[in-house]
C-alpha cells in the first residue's frame, strides 16, 4: 500500500528525520496491507460501533463552578506572560 | 519477621489495621530503592513523601502504585514521553480520588510504553522496564512497570490502563493478576487518553482477591465521564468462593491456532481440565471474527489516539521547542517530543481519518468492530465465561520484536477482542514454562459481570496456589 | 453579460448559558485572562467533556424558531486542526448528525424598486459546537497571547442555503435572524462582544446559469453593514475577474474595513482536512417528541407574527411594524406605550422617529433608556391635548431622556404649556401685524406664503407657546377683516 507520508506528516504536524521517514513509510505500508484483510468481509448492512455501551443522553446541569486550574496551568506553562499563555508569532493560519 | 513486601494487599491491610502502615511503607521503600535500578518499574517514587495514613479507611495507608498516565494532583505525570516531561497534573483522576478516600498511600508512578503504545514497555522514553523473572526479557506492556512492580514485590498493588491488553498481557507475562473491567465500569476521568472508546483503568495485583478489593474501590458511576455507566456496583469480594459448579466455560477455537507457544497452550488446556474437575462444564465455542481484531484495532484505536495526542503541541504544557514562528514550534516540539512508536501511530491514525480514506479504513473498521462484538454476544448465550491464553507467548527478549511493529501488534491478538466488545477480562497466572517464565490465562465475561471472573479466577488460584511462587531478585 | 451573485451566510451565535458547553466554567464576558478555565476547557490531558443540558435546549429552541427539522438522534464529532486557540487540537462540533436540520427564514427585503418584498431563505442546518479561545496580537511584536476564557462557550452555527442574491438581502437576513434569536432569548447577538459572528460565502455566475461559480469565504466581518459592504466588494471583484477571463480562486479572504477591500489569506486549502470522526468521549442523544414539544410550547411570539399582529390590531403600516419588531426591546416598548394609553400610530412615530434617534446618538439600548413607555404615553397625551406643540414635545423628550422626569413635570417646571387664551393670542396677533405691515399687505394681495412669517412672529411673541391652531384662526380672521 502506497503511503503518502509527507502529506500525513503535515496534517499531524510531525517533522520526520530523513532516517526515520523511510522506515516509518515501510512499516505503515505493511500495516495497511495487513488491514486489507478487512475487505474480505461484507459489511454492507452492518452498523458501525462508535461506543460499546448503549448509553445516551448524558447531561450535566447548567451550573457554574470555579476552578483554580488556570493558576496551576500557568505556573507550569512553557511560556507565560502574565495571565496568558504565550506562543510564537503566527505567520499564517493554515 | 516475615518479609512484609511478600504480603498480599489483603494481608497487608489486615496487618496495617492493627499496627499502622509505617513499617510496611518502610519495607516497600527500602525494596523499591534496592530493586528499581535493576527493574526500572518506577519512573518516580519518593520515600520521603510517604506518610502513613492514620485514618481507618479500608486500605489503612498501604502502598499502591499508579501507571504514569493517571493524573495525581500536584505530581508530575509524563506517560513515559519526552513531550510531557515536567508536566504537573493540576487535578486528581477520579480513581485517584477514590484511592485517596479509601486510605491508600500513592507510592510509585510506574513505567510504561510511551502513551501506552506498545506491548513490551520498550517504547518508554525513560528506558525499558525489565522482567522480574528474567531481566533480559520484557515485562510486557503497556502497563509493564505496574506489572513488574507487583511481581517484584516493590508495591502491594498497582493501577494500569488497558486499551488492547495493556493490563492483562504484562500481568500474564509477569505472573500476576490483571483485570480490565467492563468499559464504563471505572471512570476514565484523569486517565490520559489513548483510544477513548477502548481505554479502561484496572488493578494489577498479586491475587484475585486483591483485584476484587481494588475493583470495589475503583468502580462506580462518575458524572465527570459521559461514558461511565450509571450502574450500581456489587461487592465483588462476595464472588470469592471456591465454587465453580455449573459454571459454563467456553474455549474459543480461534484462540488455539498456529503460532501459539505449545507450553502456553498446554498450560491453558490444563486449566480447562482443572475447571472440569471442579464441576464446571467446558465446551469449544467460536468467535469467528477474531482474526480481524488486530487490523480493526490498529485503525480505530489509533485514529482516536492521533486525535487525542494533538493537544501535545507545546502551547500549554510539557515540552516546547523554542521557535521564532508557530508552525515551526509545532513541528519541532512534536518531532523531538514523540518517540518512534508514537509517531507511527499518530501517522497511521491521521491517515485512516483523512479525506478519501475514512470510509475504506475508519468506517470499515468500526463496522467490523460490530461483527466482533456480535461474536461475543452470541457466545455468551451458551457460556458464562470464556477461557483463553492471555498472550500467545511468554515474555520475549528485549529487542526481539522492535524491528517488526506488525509482529509486535499481533502479540495482542487475544486481548484486543475484549476491548472491541467492552467486556470485562482478567488474566490469572496459570503456570510456568520449563525455563521458569510465568504463563497467564485470560477469563472473559459478559458486560458488567466481573463477578464471574472473580469467581472463576479465585477458584483456580486457590486450587493451584501458583501466585505463591516468587522471582528471585 | 450580466452576472448574478450567489451568497450564503454562516452565522455563529454564543448561546446564553451560565456555564460552558462541556464544563462548569462561567461564560461571563470580560473576566481577567484565563480566569474562567478548568482542566476541561484548557484541554488538559485526562479531562473529559460532559454536555450542558441547557445548551442543547437553547439550540433546539433556535431550531424550532427557524422551522428546522429537529433531529431525533444527534451526536458530536471531533473536528481536528492545530491552532493555539484550540487547546485540544480538535473542536467538538457536529458533523453528520446535527441537532437541527433543514429550516427556513422568511425575510422582508427591499426590491431594487424600493418596494418591500418577502423572500424565503433556506437554512441548511444549525449545529452545536464549542467556541475557541482568543488570541491577542496587539502590541506584542514577537508572538501572541492566548486566553481560553471564551474557549468552550456554546456556539450555534447557523448555515444558510446559498439563497441570497444581494448585499441588501444578506443584511436583511441577518437583521431578521438576529431579531428571532433575541426574541427567543437564546443569545445576546452582540457583534461587538463577539456573541454573534458572521462569515459570508460569495460567488458570481452569469445570469440564467444554474451552476454556481467558485466561491470565496469572507471572514473578519464585525457588523451587518460590514457584511453588506464586503459582499458588494467581493461581487465587484469576482465579476471583474470573470469578465476579464480570469478565474476566481476558492479561498478564504479577510475584510479590511479601513481600506474597504477583501484580501486573500493565502492559506493552503489542501491542508484543510479536518478528519471528522464521532467524539468517543460523548454518547449520542435521542430527542423524544415530548421533549421537543415541551420546548416548542415555551417559544414566545416571533417577530414576524408580532409585526403582523401590530398591523392587524394597531393599524400601523407594515413597514413601521417590521422596523419595530427588529429589536425585541423596541417592540415591547411600543406595545407597553400603547397599553399605557397612547395612540398606536403616534406611539409608533414617536418611538421610531424620535426615541430611537436619541438612543442612537447616545449609543444606548432601549432597555437602559430613562424614558419609560408610560412616560412616552404621557408626552403623547400632552401633544394630543394640544398642551404643547410638537416642536416643544421633541425638546421635552430630550429632557426626559436626560433626566428621567415625566413630561408633565418638565412642562410645568419650564412653563412650556401652550397658551390657549384667546385674548392673549389676539393681542400678540395685533402686535405682530403692526410690526410687519409688509407681510400683511403681501397676504392681502394674495401671497399665501406671507402668512408663515406672521405666524412665526406671533410664536416669537408668545415664546413658542401659543396654540398654533388658534394662532392661525385668529390671524386669518384679523387679516380678512
Amino acid at each position: 500500500m502506497e503511503f503518502q507520508i509527507d502529506k500525513v506528516a503535515e496534517l499531524a504536524r510531525l517533522n520526520l528525520k530523513p532516517g526515520e521517514k523511510s522506515k516509518l513509510e515501510k512499516d505503515l505500508g505493511a500495516i495497511l496491507d495487513y488491514a486489507q484483510k478487512l475487505n474480505t468481509l461484507d459489511t454492507g448492512s452492518v452498523e458501525p460501533t462508535s461506543h460499546v455501551l448503549n448509553l445516551e443522553n448524558v447531561f450535566r446541569a447548567d451550573e457554574v463552578k470555579t476552578s483554580n486550574a488556570a493558576e496551576k496551568a500557568l505556573e507550569h506553562a512553557p511560556h507565560r506572560d502574565g495571565d496568558f499563555f504565550k506562543v510564537p508569532k503566527i505567520v499564517q493560519r493554515d | 519477621m516475615t518479609d512484609l513486601c511478600r504480603l498480599t494487599l489483603k494481608e497487608a491491610t489486615d496487618l496495617a489495621k492493627q499496627d499502622g502502615a509505617q513499617s510496611l511503607l518502610n519495607a516497600f521503600s527500602k525494596r523499591a530503592q534496592a530493586l528499581n535500578p535493576k527493574v526500572n518499574a518506577f519512573l518516580r517514587f519518593d520515600p520521603a513523601k510517604i506518610e502513613a495514613s492514620v485514618n481507618k479507611a479500608p486500605l489503612c495507608g498501604v502502598p499502591v502504585s499508579i501507571k504514569d498516565n493517571i493524573c495525581i494532583d500536584g505530581r508530575e505525570v509524563t506517560c513515559a514521553s519526552r513531550i510531557l516531561a515536567g508536566h504537573v497534573a493540576p487535578y486528581d483522576a477520579t480513581v485517584i480520588e477514590k484511592l485517596k478516600a479509601a486510605g491508600a498511600t500513592l507510592f510509585g508512578q510506574c513505567n510504561m510504553d510511551e502513551f501506552a503504545f506498545g506491548s513490551s514497555c520498550e517504547t518508554s522514553a525513560i528506558g525499558p522496564c525489565k522482567h522480574p523473572w528474567d531481566l533480559a526479557r520484557v515485562p510486557g506492556g503497556s502497563s509493564g512497570g505496574s506489572a513488574a512492580a507487583v511481581a517484584a514485590d516493590m508495591t502491594l498493588a498497582a493501577l494500569g490502563s488497558d486499551t488492547g491488553g495493556s493490563i492483562r498481557q504484562p500481568a500474564a507475562l509477569c505472573g500476576v493478576v490483571g483485570l480490565k473491567p467492563t468499559y464504563g465500569r471505572v471512570s476514565r476521568y484523569g486517565l490520559i487518553a489513548f483510544g477513548s472508546s477502548f481505554d479502561q483503568i484496572g488493578p494489577i495485583t498479586k491475587t484475585v482477591e486483591d483485584a476484587a478489593i481494588l475493583t470495589n474501590i475503583l468502580s462506580g458511576h462518575d458524572p465527570k465521564d459521559s461514558t461511565s455507566a450509571p450502574r450500581s456496583v456489587p461487592d465483588f469480594t462476595q464472588a470469592l468462593k471456591r465454587d465453580v459448579k455449573g459454571l459454563r466455560i467456553g474455549l474459543p477455537k480461534e484462540y488455539f491456532i498456529e503460532g501459539i507457544d505449545p507450553e502456553v497452550e498446554k498450560s491453558v488446556r490444563q486449566a480447562a481440565d482443572l475447571y472440569k474437575k471442579l464441576g464446571a462444564t467446558v465446551q469449544t465455542i467460536s468467535l469467528p471474527h477474531t482474526e480481524y481484531s488486530v487490523a480493526v484495532y490498529y485503525i480505530v484505536a489509533v485514529a482516536e489516539a492521533s486525535s487525542n495526542l494533538g493537544r501535545f503541541d507545546g502551547v500549554e504544557y510539557g515540552l516546547r521547542v523554542p521557535a521564532k514562528e508557530l508552525r515551526e514550534m509545532y513541528f519541532e516540539t512534536r518531532d523531538q517530543g514523540f518517540g518512534q512508536e508514537a509517531k507511527r501511530r499518530i501517522l497511521l491514525g491521521t491517515f485512516v481519518l483523512s479525506a478519501g480514506y475514512y470510509e475504506a479504513y475508519y468506517l470499515k473498521g468500526q463496522k467490523v468492530r460490530t461483527l466482533i462484538r456480535q461474536d461475543f454476544e452470541k457466545a455468551f448465550r451458551e457460556v458464562d465465561v470464556i477461557l483463553s491464553p492471555t498472550s500467545p507467548t511468554p515474555a520475549f527478549k528485549i529487542g526481539e520484536k522492535t524491528a517488526d511493529p506488525l509482529a509486535m501488534y499481533l502479540s495482542d491478538i487475544f486481548t484486543i477482542p475484549a476491548n472491541h466488545a467492552g467486556i470485562p477480562a482478567m488474566s490469572v497466572p496459570c503456570g510456568f514454562t520449563a525455563s521458569g517464565l510465568p504463563i497467564g490465562m485470560q477469563l472473559m465475561a459478559r458486560p458488567f459481570e466481573e463477578a464471574a471472573l472473580f469467581r472463576a479466577g479465585y477458584a483456580f488460584e486457590q486450587e493451584t496456589g501458583i501466585y505463591k511462587k516468587k522471582p528471585t531478585l | 453579460m450580466k452576472y448574478e451573485p450567489v451568497i450564503g451566510l454562516e452565522v455563529h451565535v454564543q448561546l446564553k448559558t451560565r456555564s460552558k458547553l462541556f464544563c462548569a466554567c462561567s461564560t461571563e464576558f470580560g473576566a481577567e485572562g484565563n480566569r474562567h478555565t478548568c482542566p476541561v476547557c484548557l484541554g488538559w490531558p485526562g479531562s473529559l467533556p460532559v454536555v450542558n443540558e441547557a445548551a442543547l435546549a437553547l439550540a433546539i429552541r433556535a431550531g424550532l424558531a427557524l422551522n428546522c427539522k429537529v433531529a431525533e438522534r444527534l451526536k458530536f464529532d471531533r473536528k481536528n486542526y492545530f491552532y493555539p486557540d484550540l487547546p485540544k487540537a480538535y473542536q467538538i462540533s457536529q458533523y453528520d448528525m446535527p441537532v437541527n436540520g433543514k429550516g427556513e427564514l422568511l425575510i422582508e427585503t427591499k426590491a431594487p424598486d424600493g418596494a418591500l418584498v418577502e423572500k424565503t431563505i433556506g437554512i441548511t442546518r444549525a449545529h452545536l459546537e464549542e467556541d475557541a479561545g482568543k488570541l491577542l496580537h496587539e502590541g506584542i511584536p514577537d508572538g501572541s497571547l492566548v486566553d481560553y476564557n471564551r474557549g468552550g462557550i456554546p456556539l450555534l452555527e447557523i448555515v444558510s442555503e446559498p439563497d441570497l442574491r444581494s448585499p441588501q438581502e444578506a443584511y436583511d437576513y441577518l437583521t431578521a435572524l438576529k431579531a428571532i434569536l433575541q426574541c427567543i432569548e437564546i443569545s445576546d447577538c452582540d457583534m461587538e462582544k463577539g456573541s454573534l459572528r458572521c462569515d459570508a460565502n460569495v460567488s458570481v455566475r452569469p445570469e440564467g446559469q444554474e451552476k454556481f461559480g467558485t466561491k470565496a469565504e469572507i471572514k473578519n466581518l464585525n457588523s451587518f453593514k460590514m457584511v453588506a459592504k464586503a459582499i458588494q466588494y467581493e461581487i465587484d471583484r469576482q465579476t471583474e475577474l470573470v469578465e476579464s477571463g480570469e478565474k476566481v480562486v476558492q479561498e478564504t479572504r479577510l475584510w479590511n474595513d479601513a481600506k474597504g477591500v477583501t484580501f486573500s489569506m493565502r492559506s493552503k486549502e489542501e491542508a484543510h482536512d479536518y478528519r471528522y470522526f464521532p467524539e468517543p468521549d460523548l454518547v449520542p442523544f435521542t430527542l423524544s417528541k415530548e421533549t421537543v414539544a415541551a420546548i416548542r410550547k415555551t417559544l414566545p411570539e416571533l417577530p414576524r407574527e408580532r409585526a403582523k399582529r401590530f398591523v392587524r390590531d394597531f393599524g400601523i403600516s407594515s413597514y413601521d411594524a417590521a422596523v419595530l419588531v427588529q429589536e425585541k426591546g423596541t417592540a415591547e416598548f411600543f406595545e407597553a406605550c400603547v397599553s399605557a394609553g397612547a395612540g398606536a400610530k403616534a406611539a409608533s412615530k414617536w418611538v421610531l422617529n424620535d426615541l430611537l434617534a436619541i438612543l442612537n446618538e447616545k449609543n444606548s439600548a432601549i432597555g437602559d433608556c430613562l424614558v419609560k413607555p408610560d412616560a412616552l404615553a404621557g408626552l403623547i397625551r400632552l401633544t394630543e391635548s394640544q398642551t404643547i406643540n410638537s416642536t416643544t414635545a421633541k425638546a421635552v423628550l430630550i429632557d426626559m431622556a436626560a433626566t428621567g422626569k415625566s413630561a408633565d413635570a418638565i412642562v410645568k417646571e419650564k412653563g412650556l404649556a401652550q397658551v390657549a387664551d384667546t385674548g392673549l393670542i389676539e393681542r400678540a396677533v395685533e402686535k405682530a401685524m403692526a410690526a410687519n405691515p409688509a407681510s400683511v399687505a403681501d397676504f392681502r394681495a394674495g401671497k399665501q406664503k406671507a402668512l408663515g412669517a406672521l405666524v412665526g412672529a406671533v410664536m416669537k411673541e408668545t415664546q413658542g407657546k401659543a396654540n398654533p391652531k388658534m394662532v392661525n384662526e385668529i390671524l386669518l380672521k384679523k387679516l380678512s377683516s
